[in-house]
């Protein structure tokens, strides 16, 4: 296991308005770790699809609460939890797949694969009826000083 | 927050979208973009992105979007200006094989 440097958490309802904030928040605790423009885009990028995913799917039909934790770990490793207790997804798999979603047409379907290209890996636990948790990890390019 | 602008001279219909195009901002930017192109009928739709600060897949959906009306009406489209970030997420979900993506303001 590798040590943990730092960590934080946000919590807060599932409300569009938050996905702003949750990215935003997360990339400014980000900050510390001096990540390119790249990266930084990167991170705000899939926070931002994660937490879209828990307010339009998790919380389809009722407001609930949203878990963003960050754990920054040795050797610039970034670990991003995005977690609810909303509805949970039946086949993990199927919504894996580019083109698919159950939203409306201001979804794309291809969240998951924007997740994906810009992780080094991506784990999707869900459990109908009890909630969904992706985690994604990062690793940033080493910084001259 | 998304802000929308248009300008319309010679058939051509340029909407402009700056700051954070998200799922918060996808549904007003799609119906704008539709009420505008109802409004000025045109030969071509300009996107420029120039001004967005923020996108994610929320904006692959409104480009999609836009690129089936414009196919339906007879129209050409174009995404002008797109700045790295969101750049990166149209390349991802490989966009530029299936439309027109422009440098420039």
């Amino acid at each position: 296991m590798r040590a943990v440097i730092n960590k934080m958490s946000l919590k807060f309802e599932s409300r569009s308005v938050n996905e702003a904030f949750a990215r935003q928040a997360v990339g400014a605790f980000v900050a510390q770790l001096d990540p390119t423009m790249e990266e930084l885009g990167d991170i705000k990028t899939i926070v931002s699809e994660a937490v879209t995913n828990a307010i339009v799917h998790g919380y389809a039909d009722k407001t609930g609460f949203i878990t963003v934790t960050v754990r920054l770990l040795e050797g610039r490793i970034l670990e991003i939890k995005v977690k609810d207790t909303g509805r949970g997804i039946e086949n993990v798999e199927q919504a894996r797949q580019p083109m698919f979603t159950t939203g409306d047409d201001t979804r794309s379907g291809m969240g998951f694969t924007i997740m994906e290209s810009f992780t080094d890996k991506l784990r999707v636990r869900s459990m109908p009826g009890k909630g969904t948790m992706v985690t994604m990890i990062k690793l940033l390019q080493e910084r001259s000083a | 927050m998304l802000h929308i602008t248009q300008a319309e001279s010679d058939g051509v219909l340029t909407v402009s979208l700056s700051g954070e195009l998200d799922h918060h901002a996808a549904r007003e930017a799609i119906e704008q973009s539709e009420d505008l192109m109802a409004l000025y009928p045109c030969e071509k739709l300009v996107l420029n992105l120039a001004g967005l600060t923020f996108m994610d897949s929320s904006g692959l959906a409104v480009v999609l979007h836009l690129h089936r009306t414009c196919a339906r009406s007879g129209c050409d489209f174009v995404v002008r200006g797109t700045p790295p970030q969101p750049m990166r997420v149209f390349e991802a979900a490989g966009l530029p094989q299936v439309m027109i993506f422009e440098r420039g303001e």
